[in-house]
């Protein structure tokens, strides 16, 4: 069964999840927005850049994220001065790394769900009195609310699952950085298969439910709420 | 007539370019017509502030909307207008009480208000207040949305092709409704159409565009019997008249109507005297004779001043002449008008075979 370290692991991870998936939806969605919206020539570069995490080995994403929030990164000089220390084998830099990490997760459902909507829903708002920001709220968010929810449950999904940038830069501290992942990584390492075994499934378990939410019960993860 | 809505626009989208500056009145339908890419869709955008033009003016009733020489844009949510597109775009997840009520709380207003129970018994849409817009016909959604824009009682009602989407029997459901709203309501609307049946069924006044240039404006009468206007040589030219019905000739089944002085027998209509009628004479059913006839069959049989003459297409002449106040065009042979002589100033009478009453 689950020893308390394992809990304890269980509940980082859950924490890390939340809070990572929080703060992608608040950047995600003007971003996501943004990248629908905008005529920008910068439109491209950044959506390369958000989906980089999609193709790149964690170690690699890893590595330089060290690299930044360490004592001689820009990031981590940033940090130092404002009195914050540096990031590295913290929570807060296991949260940085998690959002960077899962931020396509979020955002490309938002774009997807955002670009079905289409011009004449805003134009519509627009002759009827409502401000773009009001328009945003009234009528955006609840026609792209199936892509709102994707993105959640992705961007939660997706942060639980990982692995690589976790250990490089946060390390495999007890309740501050060590998440289910690691830990499974831990048991193995001490042959403490059966331990392995009540986490490693219960992982799977849990991703494929989500999964099965999605295409089951959503049917069309991101539907063309488009306009009638 | 009064002349409050001025709008001047000028973009270059490289193949394409508007180029406009007209005066329009700021009551009854002004129908912008024209074939499609003439520009009429984007003046409409235009006018409207969904379509930023770098070179405009345009002033409602002395409310000055865009002044591009002084760097002055008023977004569209800041401005008094509705809009009905092509396809009614009711936002899908608000049912129709909600999407009806969606501009009235923007601008502080309820349901409960006054505004809306009028213009649900003119639509005909209070039995659909609670359903989805997906549960919705064509036809219906379209009413939706036009009392959605109507709600607000804004200064100016911009109407991109309301019709062109729906099939024509959705079509003849929404025209009677339209033409109604015209009597009942005060609100100029702006109303972009290729179709010579709404020009004709609702305008009051009439823009005829062309590759982004207004080419004609003025009256429905005036604009519809210019000799310059493509519609004009075409095989189903049309004037239309508006009059007032006179009396009832019940024993032969005719009404006459009263337009500004002249009077024409129609087919009995089943409506009271003084009550207004829109009559539609194509041009092809106006004949011209020199001297008076004296014995005829044809009721209507008018004196007529020829004010110009164009040749139109396959030895086809059209003849625009002036009956007391009013405008009139016959489609006659070109072997006619020779054998006639027929020349601009001359006195001669028209004979109307045919009229169809369109409302």
């Amino acid at each position: 069964m689950l020893n308390a370290a394992d809990i304890d692991t269980l509940w980082l991870t859950f924490k890390v999840a939340s809070i990572a998936t929080v703060l992608m939806l608040l950047v995600g969605t003007p971003l996501a927005w943004w990248l629908v919206r905008s005529q920008s020539r910068w439109k491209g570069i950044c959506n390369a850049l958000v989906a980089l995490p999609l193709v790149l080995p964690p170690s690699v994403l890893g590595f330089y994220l060290l690299i930044l929030m360490g004592p001689q990164g820009v990031v981590g000089r940033i940090t130092t001065e404002l009195g914050l220390g540096t990031l590295p084998f913290t929570f807060a830099g296991l949260i940085v790394a998690s959002v960077l990490y899962s931020l396509p997760f979020v955002v490309q459902p938002l774009q997807a769900a955002f670009a079905a909507i289409g011009e004449r829903p805003l134009e519509a708002a627009a002759t009827l009195r409502a401000s773009p920001v009001d328009t945003f709220f009234s009528v955006v968010v609840p026609l792209a609310r199936h892509g709102f929810l994707t993105a959640t449950i992705l961007g939660f999904a997706h942060t639980v699952g990982e692995f690589g940038v976790v250990l490089m830069v946060g390390g495999n501290i007890p309740d501050k950085t060590r998440v289910v992942s690691v830990q499974i990584y831990n048991h193995v390492e001490a042959l403490e298969y059966e331990q392995a075994h009540w986490l490693a499934g219960g992982l799977l378990l849990f991703s494929f439910t989500i999964l099965l939410f999605m295409y089951g019960v959503l049917k069309t993860p991101v539907t063309s709420q488009s306009f009638k | 007539m009064t002349e409050n809505i001025h709008a001047t626009f000028k973009l270059n989208y490289g193949a394409f370019q508007l180029d406009v500056d007209l005066h329009l009145p700021n009551s009854g339908i002004t129908v912008l017509f024209g074939a499609s890419g003439s520009g009429k869709t984007t003046l409409l955008r235009c006018i409207a502030g969904l379509q930023h033009a770098p070179h405009g003016f345009l002033t409602i009733n002395g409310q000055v909307w865009q002044d591009s020489a002084r760097g002055v844009f008023l977004p569209t949510h800041k401005r008094t207008l509705g809009y009905v597109f092509q396809e009614a775009s009711l936002f899908t997840h608000l049912t129709v009480t909600e999407n009806l009520q969606f501009g009235l709380k923007r601008i502080g207003k309820s349901t409960a208000g006054e505004a809306l129970p009028p213009i649900l018994d003119l639509l005909g849409i209070e039995h659909l207040l609670k359903r989805m817009p997906e549960n919705l016909s064509g036809g219906e959604k379209q009413r939706v949305a036009i009392a959605r824009a109507l709600a607000l009682n804004p200064d100016l009602l911009l109407m991109d092709e309301p019709l062109a989407a729906l099939d024509s029997k959705r079509k003849q459901e929404i025209l009677p409704f339209l033409s109604r709203l015209h009597q009942t309501l005060k609100i100029p609307v702006l109303y972009v159409t290729h179709s010579q049946q709404e020009v004709a069924q609702l305008s009051d006044f009439l823009v005829v565009m062309a590759e982004g240039k207004a080419i004609a404006a003025g009256s429905l009468s005036e604009t519809l019997s210019r000799l310059d206007v493509p519609l004009v040589q075409e095989r189903d030219a049309v004037t239309v008249w508006q009059g007032k019905i006179k009396a009832h000739e019940v024993a032969y089944h005719l009404t006459s109507i009263d337009f500004a002085g002249i009077t024409l027998s129609l087919p009995a209509m089943d409506a009271s005297i003084g009550s207004p009628v829109r009559v539609q004479i194509f041009a092809r059913d106006v004949s011209i004779v020199k001297e008076k006839p004296q014995a005829t069959s044809i009721l209507n049989v008018l004196p007529a001043v020829i004010t110009a003459l164009a040749d139109a297409q396959a030895g086809q002449t059209v003849v625009q002449v002036q009956v007391g106040g009013q405008m009139l065009l016959a489609h006659i042979t070109q072997k006619s008008a020779v054998l006639l002589a027929l020349q601009v100033g001359m006195g001669v009478y028209v004979q109307i075979k045919g009229t169809s009453i369109l409302n």
